[in-house]
């Protein structure tokens, strides 16, 4: 089965220079793979560096040593190393990421910032806001909401706008920051569904679940963060 | 995105006197790339903006810039005359001030028609409409066409401003702070246009902002600079969310969160 993304060996620091360049250990070795069709979940406590892993292997934060590779295009490339054109261009056709939290662009209604991912590909205005009003619909965000920029939306009704964007897709990766926690049980069975979904379309998912009940019934396997991390003696 | 970039900037640096202005300045634009240019007052930003933009003459280093035929073209080695008809054809220079890149005493619908003579319309009736066309886009109305744009608000300024520079489609276009100095819903509203008028024509696109939430919106890419030099640049929301260098951590924890 095709494996369309590798983690080896993968390191990260911060250096907080405001804070008299302290050096903070967050990673180190992080190895692990996708295959396509699977869906890993990171596990490990609060704290342990799960977000920062997720935000490294999109490209979100740098890593210090280490590969990240991905199948994009036909070919294997070092997202860890690759320029920002190849990394937005990864974004673009392969690698999607459900973040935690929304980032509002001003006066950009819902089912824009929704249907963006697909016309930045190219596919036509109409067809794409079809497809991102169907994607609302389907995770019942009120369709009086469509209309309006998701500034002023509620927690819930943000993640779902987000998940939508996340979704719409064919992207063979997909990364996934606790796209549950703010939904009702009605929304999480939506989300759990479309989870299963993307797996059976050979998506390869990478994601944290707090919720232990989607968790259980999404993941194929689990990736303990804690032994990636320095702080792994103490606790 | 073809893979050749647009403009090439190499080594630039730009002395005024004793004082650096900016100091060994490379990097490359892509096609349909928008690049942020962020750094506080006194950096060196808005110099090497107009060196780059042929503004300003570098004491050293070069600038390439691809013709439409596909050429790559010294720009120091241009003549004035075609250095000038590039900036009124395939470039756009969108000033902080719209005062200085409008003529405050002729009409809106002159103040983009003009660009349109420049290369070489003759049609007043096609003039006009084309002119008519831009304000609507940058949000306008159309009977405000013949009113001087003494007579606009600092955002219909700056809006016209942008239509001006966007008339003669240019593939290039340059920007000093073109949010500065207007109130947040109107800024709200000229960052939307902006975003939607680069995806659309694919323009590419080099901002000189100190407001890093301008170029979050806005930018692919990111320089931080800092006296004079670039200090760290990289994808947009790399650079923002996980700062390296001290200053950019700096920056990044001074905004204020709303």
């Amino acid at each position: 089965m095709a494996t369309p993304l590798v983690v080896s060996e993968v390191a990260k620091s911060f250096t907080m220079h405001l804070r008299d360049g302290i050096r903070l250990p967050v990673m180190s070795n992080v190895t692990f793979s996708v295959k396509a069709g699977e869906c890993v979940v990171l596990g490990g406590p609060s704290g342990i560096g799960k977000s920062s892993l997720l935000k490294m292997v999109y490209g979100n934060y740098a890593v210090d040593g280490g590969q990240i590779l991905i199948e994009h295009g036909g070919r294997l490339l070092d997202l860890a190393s690759a320029d920002p054109r190849t990394i937005l261009s990864v974004r673009r056709a392969t690698l999607g990421y459900v973040s935690q939290f929304l980032r509002t662009v001003p006066r950009v209604a819902a089912v824009d910032v929704v249907a963006e991912p697909l016309t930045a590909r190219g596919t036509d205005a109409k067809e794409a806001r079809g497809m991102a009003e169907a994607m609302l619909a389907r995770l019942n965000l009120p369709r009086e909401l469509w209309q309006l920029p998701p500034a002023t939306f509620s927690g819930g009704e943000q993640q779902r706008v987000n998940i939508a964007r996340g979704f719409i897709t064919d992207h063979r990766i997909l990364l996934l920051d606790e796209p549950t926690a703010s939904l009702d049980a009605k929304n999480r069975a939506v989300v759990v569904d479309m989870i299963e979904e993307k797996k059976a379309a050979g998506v390869a998912l990478l994601g944290i679940f707090h919720d232990e009940d989607v968790r259980e019934r999404v993941a194929d396997r689990i990736v303990d963060v804690s032994a990636f991390s320095p702080r792994k003696a103490v606790a | 995105m073809t893979d050749t970039p647009i403009l090439k900037a190499r080594d630039i640096s730009k002395f005024y006197g004793a004082r650096t202005g900016c100091r060994n300045v490379s990097f490359d634009l892509w096609p349909g790339e928008v690049l942020a240019i962020v750094g506080e007052s006194g950096s060196g930003k808005t110099t090497l903006l107009n060196c780059l933009a042929t503004r300003l003459m570098p004491t050293s280093g070069s600038v390439e810039y691809r013709m439409r035929d596909g050429q790559m073209r010294d720009l120091s080695r241009m003549s004035e005359a075609e250095r000038r008809f590039l900036m009124r054809t395939d470039w756009g220079f969108v000033h902080q001030n719209p005062a200085d890149g409008l003529r405050m005493a002729v009409s809106a619908g002159a103040n983009v028609g003009e660009r349109l003579m420049a290369v070489g319309e003759r049609h007043y009736g096609n003039i006009r409409d084309t002119a008519g066309d831009w304000l609507r886009r940058v949000e306008i109305s159309g009977d405000r066409i013949d009113d001087q744009p003494r007579a606009f608000s600092g955002g219909m300024r700056q809006r016209l401003q942008i239509a001006r520079n966007l008339v003669t489609s240019p593939r290039l276009i340059f920007m000093d702070e073109p949010t500065g100095g207007l109130d947040v819903s109107v800024q709200a509203r000229l960052l939307d246009l902006l975003r939607g008028l680069v995806q659309d024509l694919g323009l590419s696109a080099i901002i000189v902002t100190h407001d890093l939430a301008v170029a979050r919106l806005l930018s692919h890419r990111i320089m931080v600079m800092k006296d004079g030099l670039v200090i760290e640049q990289g994808l947009t929301d790399r650079v923002l969310d996980d700062p390296r260098e001290a200053y950019t951590q700096l920056l990044v924890s001074s905004i204020l969160q709303v």
